[in-house]
């Protein structure tokens, strides 16, 4: 009786174990099928043509596959929006954390969770109807659908990322240590350049990681507001395509199984490394640099 | 930065010395810094609300007057420039219920062996490390994979099914965060009465850990099914479509979605300028729908945060 019972809580356990492997079948399952849709088109080009090539005509014979365009954008429209969401987010989060009251509090951060949830397909639309007319006149460019525009509808969108992980870590710092700071004589603004946030860097670190994954990982708001073409930047007026808007944009006209189809796979190979690096760089950073005192993330 | 630091000490020594006038001036130098650099502080979370209030306020200004019966309980019609949007929200509420369906379950049971039985190791450092980069992968590389292996692979075909399974599968690291969050809020007093009691594991994890953690785990569904509502590049390969009147038969039949739609219209429509009316009632309705959700779950949560 007691024998069948263990037997039924030991065979439980395994089946929770199989389950909380979904995640890890989900990730490799990804892995395998970008790999088997995206190689074969290195048939018709090299990894470095296909890396560094700046001509992308996918449809034309013989076709051009270089993505060079599309990561430089990828990477120009995460650096941008980072100019200003890290100092935001963080900002935003040193105030939830150490200077609101809890009242404010209360009403402050559901408003940031708020905005975390916000359709990325809602801020794109307003991008394209409101900030890209508005760009367009008071700068007088030529279009308004752009890098610069991009950027700032990216920065909205990982705002709210950086902000809620780093409040985290910023509120998790042990309260003996800002004491011992104000004890010293030390104002509540130097306790909190001085030992709050050195002591919850790599929880802040992780969250500007994460930050600035959203932003490259994002899709409907460079589809949407980037401009489309596929040419390196001239400046942080000219339109541009980032890999994710190039995948979104062509894959629903591609014949299945062609080049191209290849091609944006491949696309997609490129991106989820990228992601993966930000994403394991942020792992490590938050496991390796343990956050002072008792608490950790 | 060295230098920085000597200048700081030296300050702190003169201090020490100085007369009781001056070291009220330096003082309040100091907290008027504070005073200021704390207005900065402020005004970035002021920023912070002003964006979404002007997001909401610049949607419901433009689009309720486009919401009406009719624009919530008819298909769209003469090329879509006129009628509603009633495929649209029977499929987005489809494809989100559909994703929680199969995420919720996954999620729980991932969320109970992590948190009630697994002891830190090196597989549950490994389950982790997948869940954090699954949380990570880029919504339109979910929709690459969605494409791959349930359209094609499995052969499902663009279909609510598809769209349904790619979304589970982003919603997942989601639902999995805040059930082990649940479950990391039921006191361990609980458990241990349990096992006092002479219930064993799983009976004490199905009758204990799981109701009291019940209602934190709503929030999380309720999280993850606003969230996969609003996605639109994981299904666009998937399960949406441009165009059908109809409401689905099936599983299997393609959809129209809210974000998809709103997407099309502002891009590709047939008239964009002429439909900027339905496009602004289109994402109205969205936003209502997931911020709703969204708030629900934000109240509930922080009442039950109250309570314990």
């Amino acid at each position: 009786m007691l024998r069948r019972q263990q037997y039924r809580e030991k065979g439980l356990e395994v089946g929770f174990l199989l389950v909380a492997l979904a995640s890890i079948a989900t990730l490799a399952g990804i892995m395998v099928f970008l790999f088997s849709e995206g190689l074969p088109v290195f048939k018709s080009v090299s990894v470095r043509g296909f890396l560094l090539g700046r001509l992308w005509y996918p449809t034309s014979t013989p076709p051009d596959f270089g993505i060079l365009p599309m990561i430089v954008a990828s990477l120009l429209v995460m650096i941008g929006s980072s100019v200003i969401a890290v100092p935001l987010g963080v900002m935003t989060a040193i105030f939830l954390a150490e200077i609101a009251s809890s009242r404010v509090r209360e009403v402050v951060k559901p408003m940031v969770e708020l905005l975390a949830a916000l359709p990325s397909v809602v801020i794109g639309f307003l991008g394209m109807i409101v900030v890209a007319p508005f760009l367009q006149e008071t700068l007088g460019i030529p279009t308004g659908l752009n890098l610069l525009n991009a950027s700032l509808m990216l920065a909205l969108m990982s705002v709210p990322t950086i902000a809620s992980i780093s409040e985290d870590a910023i509120f998790s710092v042990p309260a003996s240590l800002k004491e011992a700071s104000l004890a010293l004589g030390a104002t509540h603004w130097e306790t909190i350049g001085r030992v709050i946030v050195p002591s919850s860097i790599s929880g802040i670190s992780t969250a500007v990681i994460l930050g600035m994954s959203r932003a490259i990982g994002e899709t409907m708001v460079v589809l949407m507001v980037a401009g489309g073409a596929a040419l390196i930047p001239a400046s942080i007026f000219s339109p541009v395509r980032p890999m994710t808007a190039s995948i979104a944009a062509e894959m629903e006209e591609t014949p299945f199984g062609g080049a191209h189809y290849h091609a944006l796979f491949a696309t997609g190979i490129v991106l989820f490394l990228i992601t993966l690096v930000f994403n394991l760089v942020a792992d490590y950073v938050s496991h390796r640099f343990r956050q002072a005192g008792e608490a950790s993330l | 930065m060295a230098l920085e630091a000597t200048a700081d000490r030296l300050a702190s020594a003169a201090e020490l010395g100085l007369s009781e006038r001056l070291r009220v001036r330096i003082k309040t130098r100091r907290q008027r810094r504070q005073k200021i650099i704390f207005l900065l502080f402020r005004l970035a979370a002021v920023i912070n609300g002003a964006a979404l209030l002007s997001v909401l306020l610049f949607l419901l200004a433009k689009g309720w007057r486009a919401i009406s019966w009719t624009f919530l309980t008819q298909p769209p019609y003469e090329a879509m420039t006129k009628g509603g949007i009633l495929p649209c929200i029977v499929g987005t509420v489809a494809l989100g219920l559909g994703a929680i369906l199969v995420a919720l379950p996954i999620g729980v049971i991932s969320a109970v062996y992590l948190h009630e039985y697994a002891r830190e190791g090196r597989a549950v450092r490994l389950i982790r490390l997948g869940i954090n980069n699954l949380a990570g992968v880029p919504s339109v590389v979910f929709g690459l994979f969605g494409l791959a292996f349930f359209v094609v692979w499995l052969r499902l075909g663009v279909s609510i099914l598809s769209g349904a399974l790619t979304l589970a599968a982003l919603s997942l690291p989601v639902i999995i965060a805040s059930a082990e969050e649940a479950f990391r809020s039921v006191p361990d007093t609980y458990r241990e009465a349990s096992y006092g009691l002479g219930a064993t594991k799983a009976q004490t994890v199905f009758r204990v850990v799981l109701p009291t953690a019940l209602p934190g785990i709503l929030t999380g569904a309720i999280l993850g099914l606003s969230r996969a509502a609003g996605e639109t590049a994981p299904i666009m390969f998937t399960a949406a479509v441009f165009f059908r009147p109809d409401l689905p038969h099936s599983l299997l039949d393609p959809v129209m979605a809210l974000p998809y739609h709103i997407f099309v219209l502002a891009t590709a429509g047939t008239n964009i300028e002429l439909t900027r009316p339905l496009q602004y009632g289109t994402a109205l309705v969205l936003i209502v729908l997931v911020l709703g959700l969204n708030l629900v779950a934000i109240l509930y949560r922080s009442r039950l945060r109250r309570q314990r």
